[in-house]
This record gives C-alpha cells, structure tokens and sequence, in this order.
C-alpha cells in the first residue's frame, strides 16, 4: 500500500462528503432517507454539461482549460448555474411528491416515493443523454509531485480546496445564521419551533436547496475527475447514507468526518482487493456502525 | 390447425410462469411489508442470493468455480429458501431494533453488495459469465418446449398456491393477528405482552426465504443466471406491483405482479417491433420512468392500490 492512497482517499471522501451533508439534514429535517438524493448528483453533473457547451458555444475560448487545470472557466460558470438547477429540481420534487406525503402518511411511505422519484430522475438521465460515459474535458491531466511522496493532478488539488472551502461555508451557515438556528430547531421540533416564530416551510425548502446545490457540486466535481454517467449517483448513494449514518443523522461535521472516513477506507479497499470491490466498505462500515454505535460517530441517544 | 397454436401456448405459459415466479416474490415482500410494514429496498439482493444458492448447489461440478455437487433440484429450492431466509435475519437482527429507514438503507446496501458478489467473486459466482447448466425439471420435455413451458407452469402453480393458501392461514393465525397489531399499534401490542422486534425479524426472514425460493424458481426455469439479471430495476418492479395490487392483500399482490408483468412484457415487445435498434437503449429507459411515475402517482393517489388490505374484524362478530 502507498501513501498515495491518502489522496485518493481525501478525494473521494470530500465528493461523498458533499452529497452526505445533503442525505444529513434532509434526514434530520424532514425524517426520511431520501434515496433519489443520488439522482441529484448525476442531474448536478449533466445540467453543468450542457450549460457549459451552451457557454462555450457563446464565448469562443471559454472551453480552454485554465492554467494547468483541465477545468474551463465555462465548466465553473455553468457549475453555479447547474447548483441553482438542481436546487430547483429538489423544491419541485419536495413540492409535487413528498410534501403531499408529509404528516398524512407514514414516514417510510415517504421513502419509498423517493425510490420511485431516484429510478425516474436515473432513467429520464438515461433518456436524453444515453448510458455513454460523457466527459468535461478530453485533457489528459499529469499528476505531478506534491511533497511527502503524494502526487496529485492540479485538478484534484483545486477541487480538494473547493470542496474545503464549501464545506467551511456550510459550517458557517449552519452554526452562525439565524437560518442555520432554524433549521436545527426543525430538526429539534417542528413543532415548537413553529411556535417560536420559525417558517417550517421557508426552513424545509431552505434544506432542499442547500442539500440540491451540494449534491450539483459534487456531481460537477465526480464529473471533473472520472466521468459522468446517469448512475454515477445511483453507485454512491451507498457510501452517502453510510457516511450520514457514521458520522450521526443530523450533524454535517460529522458526516463530512464519516465521508472522509470511508473515502480513505475505499481508497485502502482499492489498494488491497481491487476496484471492484470499492463498494463493498460502506457496507461494511454501515453493518459496524448499526451494530456498534447506531447513533454515530456525533449522534446523541434518541 | 395445432401448428399454429403452439407458438401462443408456448409463449403464453413462458409468460405465465415468469409472472408466477414474480407473483412469489411479490407475496414475500407482501409479508414483509403489507403485514408488518417493513421497507426492503434489496428485494432483489435476496431474490439473487436465493438463485446462487440453488444454481452453486445443484449445477453439475464445473472447473474454476465452487461448488457443482450436481444435487437434486427440489433441495436447491430448500437451500435457496435457508440461505435467503438468513441473510434476511441477519439484516433484521441488526436494523430492526432501530429506525424504520435503517432496514430500508441496509437492504439497499445488501442488494449492492450481492451484485458486487455475483459479478466479482468469479470462484463462487462465475462473474459476469454467470452460471449455466442449472437442471430444468421437465428437462426430458426440452424438445418440446410448448409441453415443457406447460410442465413448469403447472409445477409453478402449485407452488404459488401452496404458498397463498399458507399465507392466508398464517395471516389469520394469531401469528398474523400479532404482525397487524404491531404494525398498527405497536405500544398497545407491547403492552400485551408482544415483543415486537422478534416478530418483525420473524416476518422478515420468512418474507426472504420466499423471494429466495422465488429466485431459485427462476433460475431453474431459464437454466442459465448472470449478474446482470438481477439489477435494481427488478426490485422496482417487484415494488410496483405489490402497490398496483395493493399491499396487505395475497391476493393483490399475485394480481399485481400479472398486471406489472404483462404492462411490462407488452410495453417490451412493442419496443422490440416498433422502434428503430437505434432507439431501444432510450425507449427502456422511457418504461423505467413510466413504471416510475406508476409507483409514486399510486402511493399518492391511491395508496390502498386497486384491491386493498381486506379489513380483519372478528368472525364472531354479525357481518353488517
């Protein structure tokens, strides 16, 4: 095993980290395991696609990669846009399915509607763009030495710090605004919190939005650094849900800890049993953990 | 004259026995979850387990791969049953003593899990070759694949019958009358004395010990499994028709999965004769989506599907 897998591993951790915030808060705010959140992440990488071959088709040149990255300022343009699309594909999923579910009927009547909406959204994907892997870029990126015996391509170095840097954002957001104070009383108790002067609905399509644009940057970002394909999603719904889980339902800290955790543990799976068998450690850390610690890593007893 | 009604027997027992070899699983996941409430997102996971488990046992020995032992095929179907029915009280053992979506999210995971199986550990499972030569009862009946579709149907009858008429009883035994109970009222249940995580784990392993029987069936049937059968657009399927049917209701789920099954057989021939090669990867895609929207427009529009749960009141009391 080489230390190289510590950067594959913080790689892959940061991308399920990004879509885990989202499994997380939807979760803790709305109460259901939203399984078509993988759906948001494939719709956040094509959306980018074809905005950025809008762009480029406009701007002449914003197709070229900047400096040493393979990343075009069109890909970065249409990246924000694609945010706000999927963010509005979440609120109009919220608003056509699961709000008519919310309070009438059970809880996991919920989840499975989000099953139907995940296998809709995959094979609509699958509809208009086909299963062929698309790409940003044909660039071949070089990985180039970056100290300590790591390599790493300038595209993974810039995305390591962007997903940093979303992830202090949300940090912030939801400790210090008052928006983040309401969606932890939601979370607490809606009812109370309604009581206390909080817009639930205004707190819920607020969740949608931030969970939707997280999942876009991290489809953008898997885009960028594999390829894009309408499961691309569907495959990591599996670590999603077992970084939720391990880091504790309700808390982005510590599911963006659960996904660096089981970013570097696939990553050490890679090395000593192969690719193929990626998959198989978020099962295995989601058996630990439920069997363990049900509660995760920064859960509290329920 | 006879000629020519061979081609549609043949063909309308072969559609019989598959929407029988779904109905079966559509009655597991009805008592996991039309009786007792539980959330299988893997249905397909146990359903493959089942098909692996029979195919490694009864196939005759074959190089570079496990098992082979060339056993009789009626224990296949046995060992399909235990070993599903396992790996189903294993996931239970560890998800139902926590939230619902818990089992939901693990079943998810162990269908992912059986597909990496199936298609990676080729000494077991032949990878994405598959395994061939899985014994055919009627096999002697082959050159005559009308009588041999019909042979099977008839065998597959008897076992969805079998299965309904146990499953009937069951849910009006003071076994099912608890899993309602629980379902409904889980604190009045416990209250009288029901421990309720041992009769979901109970419910839970027989429900996949079915969909395992369900698939070792199926893989007697065809004679050949692959990983690729066995994807999530299965347990989609399995899903629609128990909502379709209506879920809590034996009967409704058999219906169901006729329905589903012949919607989504029609929908596949007229892709296959109508639309252009060129066009058939987009036009499946269309019918995932189709079944989709069926799924989540029921549980919105009409979440008792077309027949419902049939209300279970006393027989003492006057039917008014």
């Amino acid at each position: 095993m080489t230390p190289q897998v510590l950067v594959d591993g913080l790689m892959s951790g940061a991308l399920i980290g990004l879509g885990a915030i989202g499994v997380t808060l939807t979760y803790s705010i709305l109460g259901f395991a939203n399984f078509a959140h993988g759906e948001f992440i494939s719709f956040g990488a094509y959306a980018t696609l074809l905005v950025a071959s809008g762009i480029s088709a406009l701007i002449v040149g914003s197709d070229q990669g900047i400096g040493a990255l393979s990343i075009s300022p069109a890909v970065i343009g249409a990246s924000f846009i694609a945010m706000a699309l999927t963010a509005g594909l979440a609120l109009a999923l919220d608003k056509i399915l699961f709000s008519r579910l919310r309070g009438k009927s059970a809880a996991i009547s919920i989840v499975m509607a989000s099953f139907g909406a995940s296998m809709a959204i995959r094979a609509s994907l699958e509809f208009a763009f086909t299963s062929r892997p698309a790409y940003f870029s044909r660039d071949l990126e070089i990985a180039r030495p970056i100290g300590f015996s790591l390599r790493a391509t300038p595209d993974q170095i810039a995305l390591l710090a962007v997903a940093a840097a979303l992830l202090i954002g949300v940090h912030l957001l939801l400790t210090r605004t008052q928006i983040g104070r309401a969606m932890r009383a939601v979370s607490e108790n809606p009812a109370l919190a309604r009581v206390a002067g909080v817009d639930v609905d205004a707190t819920i399509r607020f969740v949608w939005a931030i969970g939707g644009a997280l999942a876009s940057a991290s489809g953008v970002m898997l885009g960028l650094l594999v390829q894009i394909r309408p499961f691309m999603g569907f495959d990591l719904l599996l670590p999603l849900f077992a970084a939720a889980i391990l880091g504790g339902i309700g808390s982005a800290p510590g599911a963006f800890a659960g996904a660096l955790i089981i970013g570097l543990g696939e990553a050490i799976t890679v090395q000593l049993a192969g690719s193929e068998w990626r998959a198989a450690f978020a099962f295995l850390v989601l058996i630990v953990v439920l069997v363990v610690r049900p509660t995760g890593l920064a859960g509290r007893p329920t | 004259m006879t000629f020519d009604l061979i081609g549609p027997i043949a063909y309308a027992s072969f559609f019989l026995v598959l929407a029988l070899v779904n109905a079966l699983v559509c009655l597991g996941l009805n008592v996991q979850w039309g009786q007792t409430g539980l959330f299988n997102v893997g249905v397909v996971g146990f359903v493959a387990i089942g098909a692996y488990a029979s195919a490694l046992l009864t196939t005759p020995p074959s190089q570079g791969r496990l098992g082979g032992f060339a056993l009789p095929i009626l224990v296949g179907w046995l060992a399909a049953m235990v070993a599903s029915g396992a790996v189903s009280a294993f996931v239970g053992a560890v998800t139902l003593r926590l939230r619902a979506d818990y089992l939901a999210i693990t079943t998810f995971g162990v269908a992912v899990v059986v597909q990496l199986v199936a298609l990676n550990a080729q000494g077991l499972t032949g990878g994405a070759f598959g395994v061939a030569f899985i014994p055919r009862p009627f096999d002697s009946l082959a050159s005559t694949p009308a009588l041999y579709d019909l042979a099977n149907l008839a065998l597959i009858a008897i076992v969805v019958v079998v299965v309904y008429v146990a499953l009937e009883r069951l849910a009006r035994s003071p076994w099912g009358r608890v899993l309602r109970a629980i379902r409904e009222d889980e604190r009045a249940a416990m209250a009288l004395g029901k421990n309720p995580v041992r009769y979901r784990l109970q419910a839970f392993a027989l429900g996949g010990a079915l969909m395992g029987l369900a698939g070792a069936i199926g893989a007697h049937f065809i004679g050949f499994i692959a990983p690729e059968n066995y994807t999530s657009s299965l347990t989609f399927q399995v899903w629609a028709m128990l909502i379709v049917g209506g879920s809590g209701n034996n009967l409704g789920a058999i219906i169901g999965a006729g329905l589903v099954w012949a919607l989504w057989s029609a929908s596949g021939l007229i892709i296959a004769d109508l639309v252009p090669a060129s066009f058939e990867a987009r036009a499946a895609a269309l019918r995932i989506i189709a079944i989709g929207v069926l799924l989540a427009t029921m549980i919105v529009v009409r979440p008792r599907g077309l027949i419902g749960e049939k209300a279970m009141v006393s027989r003492h009391l006057d039917k008014e």
